[in-house]
């Protein structure tokens, strides 16, 4: 199975957000960011080696090519990847804001038109911007089928489809899809068992989260091989549908109170906020 | 301008409660372009829900087909586009919910518009204020061209009004459908008499500190008495002692309650993001310093084991009392 896994930097989701003022109003302050790979990214590059290997003997019957758009720095993140066991990496280069989905799934198309991969695999949204668009809007023109916020995959019918147990509001829907196909993967797909290859045993327990890179792949992955095209090589020109006027951080909710018993706390939602 | 195309869900004769907040977006973004608010039904008896669609939107389109059964991103997203083409819509608006979300992106490139997701305020036909880095921060965003795509977050839209008159009912063919080979399989729920977590009035959540799912009967029993919704943070989920659909999130369920009881959950941002927008915010946990204290209006530092069995039979009390 070859797999695509596009993947992007992001601010770590851990500290905090900030605000600067630019040129045309407050923009969110990337100067002194530590980016590291969307944690949803990170769990398809995960779900992608899941899917290849024999955990057992530790064979590989597939390849893995990471993308990502992005400056000369994000190479990093693709270096990452590749250290996870990813085998080469392509990135377009870019800068990190100004691009919106409909740039990005223009990028993934001729990528995918190039490399011909049965299974483009990426995480359901990206934790700066949140807009959970690009998976779908890449299976809309590739008139590919989806399987969105996915949380486990069994591979079905010799390889050939996959079926996806999906997270939606109600529970969990599980669809069946023929390759080539699109995935965009929730949390817990990195559960011990949610993919299922049958290639590694099916009673087999991955820990829990994605793998850590081992010292052995990171030498590795400095030797891996990453292609570097400019957008415009792409025959793409990046015209933004979307466009960010202005960010501001949300109003603060009043500090509240801290109440000594139960019967206070009691008293108080039933006589103060009158919610009970 | 042209009309605003609602995509709606029924269960049954009734709209989902979560459409009431597409058709309310979808009524402010028609205030702003000028146009009609056209709501779209889809799907096998889809047709059923009609009556109910035209209490809110002056123009209802049914596409009611055997073929269209169970959702699909691949057989509803081309029939959303095509009837946003037949309609004159230049905006697409969805619930931002698990089939909202599956479905309008696929709509957008089908249609080559561009999206804004999960929008909290409509400040114009095309521009719009939506949460970005997981609520930290908020983006106005404004989308060029003809056609546009939006989905709107539930908690942050109230539910739509009734017009004083029904609306004109037409019905609309499918046109061709092709699965691109995806099939429904099947879908596993846990079945509740609880309200559902996205539109409850009052929500109880548990977090890691409750330890285990036999504790969560603790918080059920809360929950029961206040008629809440059952939430629990990422923690309780991922470690398997709730179902995972009760998560309340950045990437979970988007809540905003008029009260939030939060049981032995810490407050991680991502956490925050689903839940910040409740009108009353409670916090129990142990730890005085959980960040959890900083968002409640009423924090109370206390062992669950301690707190929640004197709370219910307080609230007991109250509730008997009247």
């Amino acid at each position: 199975m070859k797999i695509l896994v596009p993947l992007k930097r992001v601010p770590d989701p851990e500290l905090k957000t900030k605000i600067a003022d630019g040129p045309n109003g407050p923009k969110i302050d990337l100067s002194n960011a530590s980016w590291v790979v969307n944690p949803f990214d990170e769990y398809a590059v995960e779900t992608a080696l899941r899917l290849v290997e024999n955990a057992d003997d530790g064979s590989r019957d597939g390849e893995i090519i990471v993308l990502t758009l992005g400056p000369e720095d994000a190479a990093q993140q693709l270096r990452t990847a590749l250290a996870m066991g990813a085998d080469r990496a392509i990135r377009i280069d870019t800068a990190d804001t100004d691009i919106d989905s409909h740039t990005v799934v223009a990028a993934l198309m001729k990528v995918v038109a190039d490399e011909s991969p049965d299974l483009v695999l990426l995480g359901k949204q990206a934790v700066d911007n949140d807009s959970n668009q690009v998976a779908q809007m890449l299976a809309g023109k590739l008139s590919q089928p989806q399987a969105t916020f996915a949380a486990s995959i069994e591979c079905v019918d010799d390889g050939k489809a996959l079926v996806v147990g999906r997270e939606v509001d109600a529970g969990v829907e599980y669809k069946k899809v023929p390759l080539p196909a699109v995935v965009s993967v929730d949390l817990r797909i990195v559960a011990p068992k949610s993919v299922i290859n049958h290639i590694t045993p099916d009673d087999h327990e991955y820990s829990d989260g994605p793998r850590y890179a081992s010292l052995k792949g990171i030498m590795k992955a400095k030797k891996k091989p990453m292609d570097v095209k400019a957008l415009g090589d792409l025959g793409i020109e990046s015209a933004p549908r979307v466009v960010e006027q202005a960010v501001e951080l949300p109003t603060q909710r009043a500090a509240g109170q801290i109440v000594d018993s139960v019967d206070t706390l009691v008293d108080k939602l039933h006589n103060e906020a009158k919610v009970i | 301008m042209g009309n605003v195309l609602a995509f709606c869900e029924n269960s049954g004769s009734e709209l989902r409660s979560s459409s009431l907040a597409c058709l309310s977006a979808a009524n402010q973004i028609a205030g702003h372009g000028g146009g009609d608010v056209v709501a779209l039904l889809v799907g096998k008896g889809a047709g059923e829900a009609a009556a109910a669609a035209a209490k809110y939107a002056k123009k209802v389109v049914v596409v009611d087909d055997d073929r269209l059964e169970h959702y699909l991103a691949e057989t509803y997203a081309p029939v959303i586009a095509k009837i946003a083409g037949e309609q004159g819509a230049s905006c697409i608006v969805a619930t931002a919910n698990a089939v909202g979300k599956d479905s309008i992106a696929r709509v957008a490139a089908l249609v080559d518009a561009g999206m804004a997701s999960d929008i909290t305020e409509v400040l114009g036909a095309n521009t719009f204020k939506r949460p970005i880095y997981a609520g930290n921060a908020f983006s106005t965003v404004e989308v060029s061209g003809d056609l546009i795509c939006v989905t709107a977050r539930q908690s942050a839209f109230d539910a739509a009004a009734e017009l004083g008159a029904a609306g004109e009912t037409i019905t609309a063919e499918a046109g061709d459908l092709d699965a691109c080979g995806a099939e429904f399989v099947r879908v596993e729920s846990q079945k509740s008499d609880r309200p559902d977590l996205n539109d409850a009035d009052i929500v109880v959540s548990g977090g890691r500190g409750m330890r285990e799912g036999e504790n969560f009967k603790v918080l059920e029993k809360l929950a029961d008495l206040l008629g809440a919704a059952m939430g629990a943070s990422r923690a309780a989920t991922d470690a398997g002692m709730v179902p995972a659909d009760w998560q309340v999130g950045q990437t979970g369920k988007i809540v905003a309650p008029n009260l939030y009881i939060a049981v032995a959950i810490s407050g991680a941002i991502q956490h925050l993001a689903g839940m910040k927008g409740s009108k009353t915010i409670v916090a129990i946990n142990k730890d005085p310093e959980a960040p959890i204290f900083q968002v409640a209006d009423y924090g109370l530092v206390a062992k669950w084991e301690d707190a929640l069995p004197a709370l219910t039979e307080a609230i007991a009390k109250i509730k008997a009392a009247g």
